[in-house]
């Protein structure tokens, strides 16, 4: 008897800052207090798997700021990373300096080390091969709040191994141009509760700059800047909550809701960011410069659309 | 009824049910909300039930705002749903280490502990809904004489399974998570449980609960534990 034993693997050298599981995240569990969670930069998540030959909605690893350090070991498999990431691939004789956007063979004992983001936040690393994560309600996204989903819920830490399943047979590299261009005007739909807020507060809202705090993470993003004046009051009752809400309590900063967010809030809504910019949204590292611009529900619609075309062109050429 | 439905973003419906929070709006929120999820609508991908809202969150590549506000407003509520609300007691035990606003509650409320959770104990509760964090259940109505506001400065970490309140409403933290609720007490039981994926809340809109005072060796001895 023949006893066959695949061992691929990945052993985590370093975690990085926030290196968790994600996919396309989970659906219809608000009401019960479970967030979508899922990538945070979905464009960037579609092609890191095109560009291994995955399914577009894959698992894969998405870091922040500093990402993980990993030794591989197994069969010759693809990777690529998407993003604006500063990477490095250690080779047994050598050391070169990665490209985003480009697909790499990966031998035994290679190693690769992603230093950082470059003036963003989020960056992801696909695998060409099936990994082998926990899935809760259709998905291995780790919401570290709850601790749900793959490796028990919890960021990806030094010591631990990935391990992996089937290898994707086709091994040819692709490469796709692609260069993430910077938001500086985050566009939003005024909120349920605009009219809480003072003809002054308005207009700071919409005609002053907003600096992202450093205590952003994947609940939220927090603004400082000029003080939202409420007329009204400071509290709701508590009620659901959606991506892209930017609500404003009682200090008057504001802050935009993102993936893991809680479900229900009790602050007023000024706005909400609209969809076509939540990708770029996320990107924007502490102490960038926004500002808010009002715009249409049917502009928002067809803005959405032509992104939408745009990231399958991109596909497509893959 | 619905009084109004506005858009939420680009993304989401936002329907009103009236100013008023009490029992008969949030059950009308209950009876949209299971009526759209048995539906199945395509492109709905989340909804949230609150006191007197119900946000449908749906999918920007699959419809839009009007076509699912057409649907929502076309809506036959009227089909009898099946009924399968429960009743359901909670053990909490309100000694020292467990009653965190034990003395703030005293002087807020200008009663005595005693009086504070015979007050407290006396009464059934209705779940208005779920969230914030998983399994969280929101409750009400307190007795008039228990109503505060929540803490000045919130805690940055709420022990799982502190009960909490504040205004008209009691909650419990299914996990450790900030907060600002007063705390009168700890429950041993999971109210989150993530191996039951089709069911993982212990309590849902719409059940009746009944908190149940146990002495700190009762909650040592409990099987959640």
């Amino acid at each position: 008897m023949r006893v066959v034993m695949t061992s691929n693997y990945f052993e985590i050298l370093r975690g990085g800052i926030n290196t968790t599981f994600q996919d396309k995240g989970r659906e219809n569990l608000y009401h019960i207090g479970i967030p979508f969670s899922g990538v945070m930069d979905n464009r960037n998540f579609l092609l890191a798997n095109k560009l291994v030959g995955n399914h577009l909605t894959a698992p894969v690893i998405e870091f922040a700021y500093q990402g993980p350090h990993l030794r591989y070991t197994g069969d010759q498999l693809n990777f690529a990373i998407t993003g604006d990431v500063i990477f490095k691939i250690k080779k047994k004789d050598y050391e070169i300096d990665g490209d985003c956007y480009h697909s790499y063979h990966l031998e035994n004992g290679d190693e690769i080390n992603v230093i950082s983001t470059n003036k963003s936040v989020y960056g992801y690393f696909a695998i060409g091969s099936e990994i082998d994560l926990k899935f809760q309600w259709n998905s291995c996204s780790i919401n570290t709040k709850a601790n749900i989903g793959s490796n028990n819920g919890k960021k990806l830490d030094s010591g631990q191994k990935i391990k992996l399943l089937k290898i994707n047979s086709d091994k040819t590299l692709k490469k796709v141009n692609y260069i993430n261009n910077k938001i500086e005007n985050i566009r939003v739909i005024k909120g349920t509760n605009f009219d809480y807020f003072s003809d002054e507060g308005k207009k700071v809202f919409f005609e002053k700059e907003f600096i992202v705090s450093k205590l952003s993470d994947r609940m939220g993003m927090r603004l400082e800047g000029p003080k939202i004046e409420n007329i009204v009051n400071t509290n709701i009752k508590s009620e659901g909550l959606v991506k892209g809400v930017i609500q404003v309590p009682a200090d008057g900063n504001p802050i935009i809701m993102l993936s893991d967010h809680g479900t229900v809030g009790g602050y007023p809504k000024i706005g909400v960011v609209v969809s076509v910019d939540y990708d770029r949204l996320v990107q924007l590292a502490p102490g960038s410069k926004v500002k808010f611009q009002e715009i249409e529900l049917s502009d928002a619609e067809t803005l959405f659309k032509l992104y939408e075309m745009e990231t399958k062109n991109l596909l497509n050429q893959i | 009824m619905i009084k109004n439905i506005s858009n939420l973003g680009d993304a989401a419906l936002y329907c009103d049910f009236g100013m008023q929070v009490n029992k008969a709006t949030n059950l009308e929120v209950i009876k949209y909300f299971n009526t759209i999820r048995e539906k199945k609508i395509k492109g709905i991908n989340n909804l949230t039930p609150s006191y007197n809202k119900l946000i449908i969150s749906f999918d920007l590549r699959v419809t839009n705002f009007s076509e699912i506000k057409n649907k929502i407003e076309n809506l036959d509520t009227t089909i009898e749903q099946n009924k399968n609300n429960k009743k359901i007691e909670v053990p909490v035990c309100c000694e020292e280490n467990f009653a965190l606003d034990k003395n703030r509650l005293e002087k807020k409320l200008n009663l005595s502990y005693q009086e504070i959770l015979t007050k407290f104990f006396d009464k059934e509760y209705f779940c208005y809904m779920t969230g914030f964090i998983a399994g969280m259940p929101f409750l009400g109505d307190i007795d008039e004489n228990l109503r505060t506001q929540r803490l000045e400065t919130p805690r940055v970490k709420v022990p799982q399974g502190s009960v909490g309140i504040t205004e008209q409403f009691a909650n419990i933290y299914s996990f450790d998570s900030p907060g600002g609720w007063n705390i009168i007490g700890n429950t041993p039981l999971k109210v989150f449980d993530d191996s039951k994926e089709r069911d993982p809340n212990l309590i849902n809109p719409g059940d009746t609960i009944v908190f149940k005072k146990i002495s700190r060796q009762e909650y040592e001895s409990s099987n959640d534990k």
